[in-house]
């Protein structure tokens, strides 16, 4: 039997996404699956939901299940000097979008932390595309920059709410909405079609550049392209795929992220299943210096992904009677399993399991053998 | 192949004549009887027919590629997904209504009847109003008629409903109006086909109730 049979589909992503992690000098971080809650508690900006899963220790401390893993590690390592390089698999626990129920769901993901530059941007996203491409090999990452979206939007000179709902509009892509929106705070026609544009932009760099450049009002959306830019040549130096797309409609959670944003989805699969970015104001959340990016990959959400349906749940069937002898049953089961065939023994009829072949002992002597 | 959802019904009808008129029509559909999907292998659409309410559903979770929903289910349930066209179709508003000669007892709180609770709070909640929802599946007039609510929250299309039932619109919430949905992966990997598709109905196809 194959590895590939016994290891689900989220268990084999996991064993390739570590060993390409490793490959690129990322230490593996191993956490507790609880957390004291008042980090949750304190840092609840910074989290996707707001519901916390909690429970009390035999001394009477507030625990939480663990609903963030980056949280643990910028915080576990506020300490230490340097760079880190870190990647992790751990379940974490949140609420179901619409249901509203507590998922245990399996989570790798990839953080840097420390002195950020070109390089080690240009790096992360190099292994967001790789880590799709370990999954498969229709992938596509689409990448944002918070800087251009936000450089637009703060031109205009709009209050927080009317911000809010246009980054919902721009997220839907949402162009009829935008356009109502505008006429009803009074953005210019000029404007306007600016935020359309850039809301139903999309497509590669050497495609999308020059509407880019031709969106750009001030200084902070001219230094996010040069920043793009920069970044994409030292992904395809090396060595990444052009599965690479603008997409300004991503735009993540505009607290937690400052700078790139990405989401990568992967054909067949209704959902991102990669998610990530720039995230600085978590790190001086903790008081301390420098930048920091990553990003997570769903894993439980390959659980369905492409997974044949099995026809049998094994190769031979072998029903024997009181008078077969273990030790000639014991032939049998060795012999087969030897030719690479997974086989199960057993003396009632069993009617749930489907096999590929039977075969029937009688007084140790083989009676019948037919192909189901 | 592309996968489209439409609404069962008058409005999924009327959507269906849009996309026929830009070239994505699947002639087999027009022969009625009881089956729900259509396909036309020759320009790669297959059509489905679903519960107004459940085709945001279908689309977010991948089994549509593209789908025709209401604005009010949008609002409601506010799936994850792109929301690229106003096709201009089925419009009526969204309302708040009440017997007629209501009067709003601000010192108390307001007892909503509605099926789109969702859509009620957040009204009230811009306003600071305290309300109290009251999920209804259907008939909501009768609900302030027998005392169960002071105002309802519904779609209100031509108001005949209301008027026969003695009550009123007292506030509009906003418009309502079919739009064109998209999966966000679908989008993606379908790039061409959705974006062929919504250009030539925002060009050529009848986006007006007229």
């Amino acid at each position: 039997m194959m590895m590939q049979e016994v290891l689900k589909n989220e268990e084999q992503a996991m064993l390739r996404l570590r060993a390409l992690y490793r490959r690129y000098g990322y230490a593996q971080y191993k956490m507790s699956k609880f957390e004291e809650y008042d980090l949750y508690a304190r840092n609840k900006n910074f989290l996707s939901s707001e519901y916390i899963a909690t429970f009390n220790e035999p001394g009477g401390r507030l625990m939480a299940l663990k609903p963030d893993v980056t949280l643990s590690i910028v915080r576990n390592t506020r300490g230490s000097a340097g760079t880190c390089k870190y990647f992790y698999n751990e379940n974490v626990y949140r609420l179901s979008a619409h249901r509203q129920e507590l998922k245990e769901r399996m989570q790798a993901g990839l953080e840097y932390i420390g002195e950020l530059d070109v390089f080690a941007m240009g790096e992360v996203i190099f292994l967001a595309l790789k880590s799709l491409e370990t999954i498969s090999d229709r992938y596509l990452l689409d990448v944002s920059h918070l800087g251009f979206v936000s450089g637009l939007l703060e031109s205009l000179g709009l209050d927080g709410e009317a911000q809010g709902k246009m980054l919902r509009c721009i997220s839907e892509k949402n162009a009829p909405e935008i356009e109502k929106l505008c006429a009803s705070l009074g953005v210019s026609r000029e404007n306007c079609e600016r935020l359309m544009t850039l809301a139903s932009l999309y497509g590669k760099w050497e495609d999308v550049r020059e509407t880019m450049l031709s969106l750009c009002v001030g200084e902070k959306m001219r230094s996010a392209v040069a920043e793009l830019e920069a970044i994409l040549k030292t992904v395809r130096a090396l060595g990444g795929t052009d599965a690479l797309y603008l997409d300004f409609s991503t735009v993540n959670d505009m607290k937690y992220y400052n700078g790139i944003v990405f989401q990568g989805y992967v054909d067949g699969l209704p959902t991102c299943i990669l998610s990530g970015g720039q995230y600085d104001p978590l790190l001086k959340q903790f008081g301390r210096e420098g930048g920091a990016i990553g990003f997570a990959v769903y894993l439980d959400l390959l659980e369905r992904f492409h997974t044949p349906e099995r026809d049998y749940d094994v190769d031979v069937l072998i029903r024997y009677d009181d008078a077969t002898e273990p030790a000639v049953l014991a032939g049998h089961v060795r012999r087969i399993t030897a030719a690479g065939e997974s086989v199960r023994a057993t003396r009632e009829p069993e009617e749930n399991v489907k096999y590929r072949r039977l075969l029937s002992l009688e007084g140790g002597r083989v009676k019948e053998a037919d192909d189901a | 192949m592309l996968n489209i959802a439409l609404p069962k019904g008058r409005l999924g009808d009327r959507v269906y004549d849009i996309f026929e008129s830009v070239g994505f029509g699947c002639p087999a559909i027009r022969e009625g009887g009881r089956k729900l999907v259509f396909e036309n292998e020759e320009n790669g659409v297959r059509f489905f027919w679903v519960k107004p309410s459940d085709v945001a559903i279908y689309v977010e979770r991948g089994a549509a590629d593209i789908g025709v929903a209401g604005k009010d289910i949008l609002l409601e349930y506010q799936p994850d997904v792109y929301e690229l066209l106003d096709l201009g179709v089925g419009k009526c508003r969204m309302c708040v209504a009440a017997p007629k000669g209501f009067r709003d007892d601000t010192d108390r709180t307001l007892r909503v009847a509605t099926k789109f609770s969702r859509i009620a709070r957040t009204h009230y909640l811009e306003r600071s109003r305290e309300i109290d929802v009251i999920g209804l599946n259907g008939s909501i007039e009768l609900a302030p008629i027998l005392g169960l609510s002071d105002v309802i929250v519904d779609i209100v299309e031509t108001g005949t409903t209301l008027r026969e039932n003695n009550l009123e619109v007292i506030e509009t919430i906003c418009p309502i109006s079919a739009r064109l949905i998209a999966n966000k992966a679908s989008y993606k990997f379908r790039h061409d086909a959705i974006s062929t598709l919504c250009r030539k109905i925002a060009e050529e196809g009848s986006l007006s109730d007229d």
